[in-house]
């Protein structure tokens, strides 16, 4: 049902992926989504999948739960390698009808669907391992240089990690209110959709309310804990870097500017015309 | 006795294929007859609301039957809705599911999704009304102004209001105090009573269910423990309190006279049979 929506969704582990510091993996992904956006060689591809791959064996996400992430966006990534596939122009591979693949077309449409594929994949394993609270810290600590220009940071930290942790418990709700309206003969599945849009309001007015009720009763019971903001406020869990996250982004620093300074030098074509 | 519900072999399991999945219900097997009152009890997590919510197709099995009236309810999916007004399920918690604007219009959601008539609804609700013991001037007011427990009877009246040819209600009297419990099971005790309808009851507390049915499933880590009258299921105190449930204080009495050597009967759960039982055994001679 609901519940299997595994948008975001922390799978709890013990293994290098998972105790890396929230900061590195951060960090991480970002170097990786510029090599993933600079690379435009299957060399660097076929380099990229492999550094994901190994992170995936190392985290110990299971792939068929790294694959599930995809579904949602299959459509996306059929409609772009299609439309590269027919509407790249250059030299022609096959062609029938009024339809012309051409050999660029073919490598764009292989190079976009291994740029998205991989882009999703590597977000998902950072989401995968890294609970959402250490996720929200990781950012705080790194945007914390812009509260120099009055960004509140750490409000808008506070805000997120509050919202992902409600996600569940409201779609549990949204779930029990549902059943409890279903026992009771509501009917959301069926009819046009001026019908379906009215049967929502039995689900959605319970919602909302409960919704107010926790947010509520969540504000009392920070102030009541003299919760007053960023300011001054320690923290229970301090990021700190160990030897392993200097090492993990050493690696990844190099991988991003290997792969964008080869590219720029055309390493890759010199690689190919090698091995022809 | 005419069965109106069998449960066969019946398996869930939450979130199957994932790291979270779980078994909640494990092959169970039972039987619900027509007419009667029966309680379901369990510690936390046991299985009892999985249960439930399989009766009126909430919930699909993973694997087993749920038979009402000698039909497969999943044999037409279609049909499925027409199964959850044969059974009316008030779920745990109700309170939070009341949305519309009088509480009137509340309990009549029910009866207006089976598309009923005007009077018809208006009887219904009256009825069922009188039933969960809302009062007439309680009818235009916004459910919202109301307390917890006058909440909790509106959210029942509202499946009543269907008039179920079985009622299943899911811990109603959770976090009330012990006045609203009582008044609340009286409530329902007139209501099976009167219409002679299939109630089904579970419940946290042993004195709650042994005060009310006439008859007592025990659930215990997803499977049937033990099944039968209040009598027969207290008589074995013993694994009950094994499977971390108590048993009524009367029971327990009973039970330590045992111990000590009396011949009194272990499956004794009121004042009233407790003292029988301690006078027959004082005629008899017995050493008191
Ligand atoms: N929607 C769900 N997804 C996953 N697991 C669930 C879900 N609902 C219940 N469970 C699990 O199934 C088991 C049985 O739950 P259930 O709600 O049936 O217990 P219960 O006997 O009603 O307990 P309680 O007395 O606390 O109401 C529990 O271990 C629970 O964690
Ligand atoms: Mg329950």
């Amino acid at each position: 049902m609901l519940k299997d929506i595994t948008l975001g969704q922390f799978f709890p582990g013990n293994t290098l992926a998972h105790r890396l510091d929230p900061r590195t993996k951060l960090l991480v992904t970002v170097l990786y989504i510029v090599a993933l956006f600079s690379a435009r060689s299957l060399w660097g591809y076929a380099l990229l999948a492999l550094v994901l791959a190994i992170s995936v064996r190392v985290s110990r996400v299971k792939l068929r739960s790294l694959l599930r992430g995809l579904k949602p966006v299959l459509f996306i990534i059929a409609f772009t390698a299609i439309l590269n596939l027919f509407y790249t122009p250059g030299r022609t591979l096959v062609s029938f009808w009024t339809l012309r693949i051409t050999y660029e077309g073919m490598r764009t449409a292989v190079t976009m669907m291994l740029r998205i594929m991989l882009l999703i994949m590597g977000t998902f394993l950072l989401t995968y391992t890294t609970s959402p609270i250490r996720l929200t810290d990781g950012m705080e600590s790194l945007l914390s240089p812009l509260k120099r220009i009055k960004l509140p940071v750490h409000e808008l930290a506070m805000m997120m990690s509050i919202s992902l942790r409600f996600i569940p418990t409201l779609i549990e709700e949204t779930d029990k209110i549902m059943s409890a309206q279903k026992a009771r003969g509501a009917d959301f599945e069926s009819g046009n959709l001026f019908h379906r849009a009215k049967a929502l309001i039995p689900m959605l007015v319970p919602l909302f309310i409960s919704a107010f009720r926790r947010a509520d009763e969540l504000a009392t019971a920070m102030e009541c804990r003299c919760y007053h903001g960023g300011e001054g406020r320690t923290k229970l869990n301090v990021l700190r870097y160990e030897a392993r996250d200097y090492l993990v982004l050493a690696f990844f620093l190099a991988l991003a500017v290997g792969i964008v300074a080869s590219e720029k030098l055309g390493v890759p074509a010199r690689l190919s015309a090698l091995l022809v | 006795m005419d069965e109106i519900i069998r449960i066969e072999n019946l398996t869930h399991t939450y979130s199957a294929g994932t790291p979270f999945e779980h078994c909640a219900v494990d092959g169970m097997d039972l039987s619900i007859y027509r007419g009667e009152f029966l309680g379901i009890i369990g510690h936390t997590g046991s299985g009892k609301s999985t249960l439930i919510q399989h009766l009126n197709g909430l919930l699909k099995p993973t694997k087993g039957r749920v038979l009402l009236g000698g039909e497969d309810i999943w044999a037409d999916p279609k049909k499925i809705r027409s199964v959850r007004f044969r059974v009316g399920l008030v779920f745990q918690y109700p309170e939070y599911q009341l949305f519309e604007e009088t509480v009137y219009r509340d309990i009549a959601f029910g009866p207006t999704n089976m598309g009923l008539s005007g009077e018809e609804i208006d009887r219904r609700v009256r009825d069922a009304a009188r039933f969960a013991g809302v009062s007439e001037q309680m009818l235009e007011k916004s459910p919202f102004a109301l307390s917890g427990g006058q909440k909790r009877r509106v959210a029942i009246a509202g499946v009543i209001a269907m008039e179920p040819e079985v009622l299943v209600l899911d811990e109603p009297t959770a976090g009330l105090d012990p006045r609203g419990r009582e008044e609340l099971l009286s409530n329902i005790s007139a209501y099976h009573k009167e219409r002679g309808n299939t109630v089904v009851l579970v419940s946290h507390s042993m004195e709650e269910i042994a005060r009310n049915v006439d008859r007592i499933v025990v659930l215990s880590d997803s499977r049937v423990l033990l099944s039968g009258t209040p009598h027969e299921v207290f008589a074995q105190g013993d694994t009950l309190t094994r499977a971390g449930l108590d048993v009524p204080e009367v029971t327990r009495i009973a039970m330590s006279l045992r111990e000590r050597g009396l011949a009194v009967d272990a499956g004794v759960y009121t004042v009233r049979e407790l003292s029988d039982a301690l006078l027959a055994l004082r005629k008899g001679g017995g050493v008191c």
